[in-house]
Order: structure tokens, then sequence, then C-alpha cells
């Protein structure tokens, strides 16, 4: 491959991979909400 | 209306895989990189990724945070998701494209899907031993040829697609479950898949020269991808192609998203979520589309042969022929890969076309999701047999082409205009921030309002007036000039008008040909009644929805145009 090529594949291909792979990272580690308290649904009864 | 107890998603991973294989279908790996060679190798990254930013992650956006605010007043599909959003009764029509959009795009995509259902089976058993790649192309003409059976099954075609409808509509009668279940399989497999193809691609180099094509090269195919050719980013072409490619990979404008985030909890975030599934679909486009195909077939063919023959069609007339060199086991487990990664991006994808018609009708009329699954399945049967039996007369292109193409662009221009100007930004916004677990820039406020709705008129007018060879720079020369604006007949103007074939029509000398095209002008009118059918049917539908609505006054009307 030609360096200007392998350059753009690279980066191009790493930038996308780790933003991946952040995103779904942030997704798994951030928290549950509660449930809102309002909803008499929710309530136990 | 809905009075059923409403579903909601199992887990927030299954939802983000569900939205990426809604968005992940074979676009991602035959469309991408087609695009990317035709039209300025690796300059092409650059307004795609730009477009990706300014189009593609604001449309996510609006698209998630209208389906959980229609979610939070029961509604599931786009006709009642939009109405909820205005007081102006026509726009719940404008949302009938929502629902209208994926019954007729699945009618032909689980044909494209039952394809590669087929193609796993012939790799298993071995069809392709020993074919040259003329009968493997042939292979494919015979298939679709539904009079010829190629494996003594009579309409083989047609019995692989209806079991292919008959799978979707089995999933889809599981409910968001099922859906969810077929998602957190599927993606994971075709990563696998993709995964190992795409290493091939990369690694192949020199290895598939032969005596035939000595100079083939895996190297040339990626540099031919990847190479920039900064000229082109000053061409409109490329940036409409940049614009196109982005929009149609995402599968905005659809209803689907809508139809999915409208089961997120109203507590739950849309941000964070939709940009973990948009960049899981670049992911599989950007990294392992454009490693497989366009390297692979440069490899053993060489890099003209690409040139010539870069297009859909690869995937079925060639890939089989490339992997009988791997040897017999590689060969089959390559083949049972390919078309099985293209089955689980094409199985995710039409699940999620059957989702808003299953959603408005039980919202509307009560239906259960047996009543709404059978009933999709049905639909999608009497409308795709006739992309089946007259592929060739060109049922097919023109559903892709009205329904697939058109009726996206103009969704997508209204659902943007109408949530950033009717519903209004600063209501948007909130609702996009509300319960969001990612600081989402401010800049995007302003993208939001202004430019995404101007990029997406430009895809829309840049499709209407489309010049003459997709010149762009030749055609406003020629109008300052005081030439004019000559229209390609690829343009809507002129396909409404069925321009290329009376023309192909008036050249016609041969009386077979001129029969062939008569034919073919017959069924582009059929198929194109048949849409419009459709689409009056589901409006008709929705009429019907808002007279029951208005009889039992639904809470969700006193909802409209209000603040979450």
């Amino acid at each position: 491959m030609n360096s200007s090529a392998l350059i753009l594949m690279v980066l191009t291909q790493l930038a996308v991979t780790v933003a991946t792979v952040y995103f779904f990272y942030r997704v798994l580690n951030t928290p549950q909400k509660p449930e809102p308290d309002s909803y008499t649904d929710n309530d136990p009864i | 209306m809905s009075t059923n107890q409403t579903e909601s998603w199992g887990s927030r991973v299954g939802l983000i895989l569900a939205m990426a294989g809604n968005a992940v279908g074979l676009g991602n790996f035959l469309r991408f990189p087609v695009q990317a060679v035709n039209n300025g190798g690796g300059a092409f990254i650059i307004p795609y990724l730009v477009c990706f930013l300014l189009m593609g992650i604001p449309l996510l956006w609006i698209e998630w945070s209208m389906g959980r605010f229609g979610g939070r007043s029961n509604n599931h599909s786009t006709p009642f998701i939009l109405d909820s959003m205005s007081k102006k009764a026509f726009w719940k029509y404008f949302g009938v494209f929502g629902i209208f959009t994926n019954i007729a795009v699945a009618s032909y995509y689980c044909y494209i899907e039952s394809w590669t259902m087929s193609y796993v089976w012939h790799s298993l058993i071995g069809t392709f031993d020993g074919m040259t790649q003329v009968q493997v192309a042939d292979f494919f003409s015979k298939y679709v040829d539904i009079d010829k059976s190629l494996t003594g099954i009579p309409y083989e075609a047609v019995v692989f697609y209806v079991l292919c409808l008959l799978l979707n509509t089995y999933i889809l009668s599981r409910g968001l479950a099922g859906v969810e279940k077929a998602a957190k399989i599927g993606i994971p497999m075709l990563l696998i898949f993709g995964g190992f193809l795409a290493f091939r691609g990369l690694t192949l180099g020199t290895s598939g020269a032969s005596a035939e094509v000595p100079g083939a090269s895996a190297w040339d195919g990626l540099n031919f991808l990847w190479t920039p050719q900064y000229s082109s980013l000053s061409d409109p072409k490329v940036w409409l192609a940049a614009a196109g490619q982005i929009f149609f990979t995402l599968s905005v404008g659809m209803g689907t998203i809508h139809c999915y985030a409208a089961y997120v909890k109203s507590k739950d975030d849309v941000a964070l979520n939709a940009v973990s599934a948009g960049f899981t679909n670049e992911f599989v486009e950007v990294v392992l589309g454009s490693s497989i195909v366009i390297p692979i077939a440069a490899g053993y063919l060489g890099l003209d042969w690409v040139k010539e023959n870069a297009g859909f069609g690869m995937a079925f007339q060639t890939m089989p022929f490339l992997f009988e060199k791997w040897g017999p086991i590689l060969s089959v487990v390559a083949g049972v890969m390919w078309f099985g990664l293209l089955f689980f991006a094409g199985i995710t994808s039409s699940l999620a076309m059957g989702t808003p018609w299953m959603g408005f009708m039980r919202d509307e009329f009560g239906w259960g999701r047996l009543k709404g699954a059978w009933s999709f399945g049905g639909i999608v049967l009497l409308l795709g047999l006739p992309t089946v039996i007259f592929f060739e007369h060109g049922v097919f292109d023109e559903y892709d082409y009205w329904a697939g193409t058109v009726s996206l662009v103009v969704f997508a221009l209204a659902e943007s205009i109408l949530f950033a100007w009717i519903f209004g930004i600063d209501k948007g916004w909130r609702e996009l921030l509300s319960g969001s677990d990612l600081q989402v820039p401010t800049v995007y406020k302003f993208i939001i309002k202004y430019i995404t709705p101007l990029m997406l008129l430009l895809v829309f007018l840049g499709a209407l007036f489309t010049p003459i060879g997709n010149d762009w720079t030749g055609a406003f020369q020629s109008i300052f000039s005081g030439g004019g604006w000559t229209l390609d007949n690829a343009s809507i103007f002129k396909t409404i008008a069925n321009s290329g074939l009376h023309q192909q029509l008036a050249a016609a000398t041969d009386p077979a040909e001129v029969v062939r095209l008569k034919d073919r002008l017959f069924y582009t009118n059929f198929a194109r009644i048949l849409l419009c059918l459709t689409f009056f049917a589901l409006a008709l539908l929705v009429y019907l929805a808002s007279v029951r609505r208005m009889r039992t006054s639904t809470p969700s009307a006193g909802l409209r145009n209000t603040n979450p």
C-alpha cells in the first residue's frame, strides 16, 4: 500500500473503532436510573 | 388509543444492538466501498464523516427523541408520534411514510435476505465447487429466473423467500423480546464473521495472483479504496454521494428508530444510546465493510476488473468463486460466514421494519403481537411476490427507488422541519437532554435547527434535479453561461416520466428488445400503482384511527405539542 492510503486507512479505522468502543463502554458503565416514585404502578402492593 | 400493557426493552445493550442491527444492512458491505471507489477513494471519507457529524448524528437524535416523546403518550408509530408534536392534522399523514416505507422495503429486502439464506445452503452443500466465475454469475441469473430450477426444488427463489418471511414473522410474533434476542445473536455473529473475512482481506496481499491475473494484489484494492484524491472534495457530486450514503446506512427516515425508541422508558437516556448505535454501524461499515469485498476481489481478479465490475452484484456473482480458491474446507467456511453475515445484517434490519406496523395496529386497533406479526407477513408476501416473480422486469428496482430511496429523504426532511421548527428547537433540545447520559455539545442545537434540514433539502433537490451525467460542476457552468440545466434520466422528474425507458424504446429496432422494453414499462407502472395503493390504504387506516381517537377523545389529544 502507498503511505498516504495506509495513513488514511489506519487513522480513520482507528478513530471509528475508538469512538465505538468508548461510547459502548459508557453505555455499559452508566448506572441505571431509579424508577420514579410517582407511578403507582411501580409501588409495591 | 392503546389500552394494552406497553412492552419495553429487556436491557440497554439489547436496545442498542437492536438499533445497530436496524442500521447495519447489506449496504454496509456492498454499497459503502463502491461509493468510496467511485467518489474519490480515500478523500470520500472526509465528506462522509462530515455528513455523519452534521446530518447522521443529528437525525439519530431527532428520531430517538421523537420516538421516546411519542411513546410517553402510548404512540409507537410515526403517524401519531408526528401528530402529537403539532396542532396541524396533516402531519399524521406524513407519518404514513414511517409505516409505508417499512412494508414496501421489507417486501423486496426480504427477497435479498432470502438469497443470502439460499447461498448459505448452497455453500454448505458445495454447489459452487469447481465452478468458473462465469458459471457462478450465471447461477445467480438462473436463480432469480424463477422458471428455472437449479437444485430440483421447484420455484426455489419463491420457496426461500417464503421461508425467510416465515422466520421474520415468527420472530416478530415474539414481540420486542424476540427482536432483542435476534439482535443479541445476530450482531455478535456478524462481527465475528466480518472480522474473520476482513482479516483475510487485509492480509491477502499478492498471494491471490495467478497465471490468468499475474499482477493481482489486494494492496491495489486497498490503495484504490483509500488513496485520497483531494480534488474530488470540490465536486458537489461527491458531497451528495457522501450525504446519501450516511443517510441510507443509518436507516434514518424510515420510522423504525422512532418505533424502537418509543419503547424506551421516559426516564432513560436517548442521546448516548443514539450515538452508540450510530458508531456501531460506522464500525461495521468503515472498518469491516471496506476490508472485505474490494481487497479480496482485487487480490484475485486484479484492480482493473474491480474498477469495471464494482457493484452490488459482486456479493452473489463473484464472492463464491473467490472463496473456492481458499481450498475445500475454508471455501465452505468463508461462504457460510460471508452469506451468514449478510443474512444477519439483513434480518436485524427486516425485523425492525415489522415493528412500526405492529405498533400502529396495537395502538389504534388493539391488535395483539400474533395478529400484528402475521398480518405484516401476509401484506409483505402479497406486496413482495411481484418483486420475486417479475424481478427481471424491474419491479424490484422500482420498489427500491420509490420506497427505499425517495420516501426516506422526503420523510427525513419533513421530520427535521417538524422537530426543529414546528415542535420547536427549544422543546426538542430539552427532550433530547432529558435523562441524557451524554453531554451533548450546544453547537448541535444550531446544527439541528439549520444545518441538518438544509443538508436534507440539498440531498432532496439533488435527487430532484440531477444534472445530465451527474456532472454538477458542468451543470453549474452551463447554467451561468446560458446553456440551461439538462436533467439526467436518473432525476426524480425524468424517472416519473419514464424518460430513459421511452428513449430506449424510440431507439430500439430489434423486435425482441422492443417487447422487452414495453414489458418493463408496463411492470414499472404496475409497481408504482401497487406502491400508491399501499400508501393510500395506510393513509385510510390512519384516518380511521384518528376518527376513533376523536370519538373516544383519547388523552394523547390533550398532550399535543406539550412540554415533556
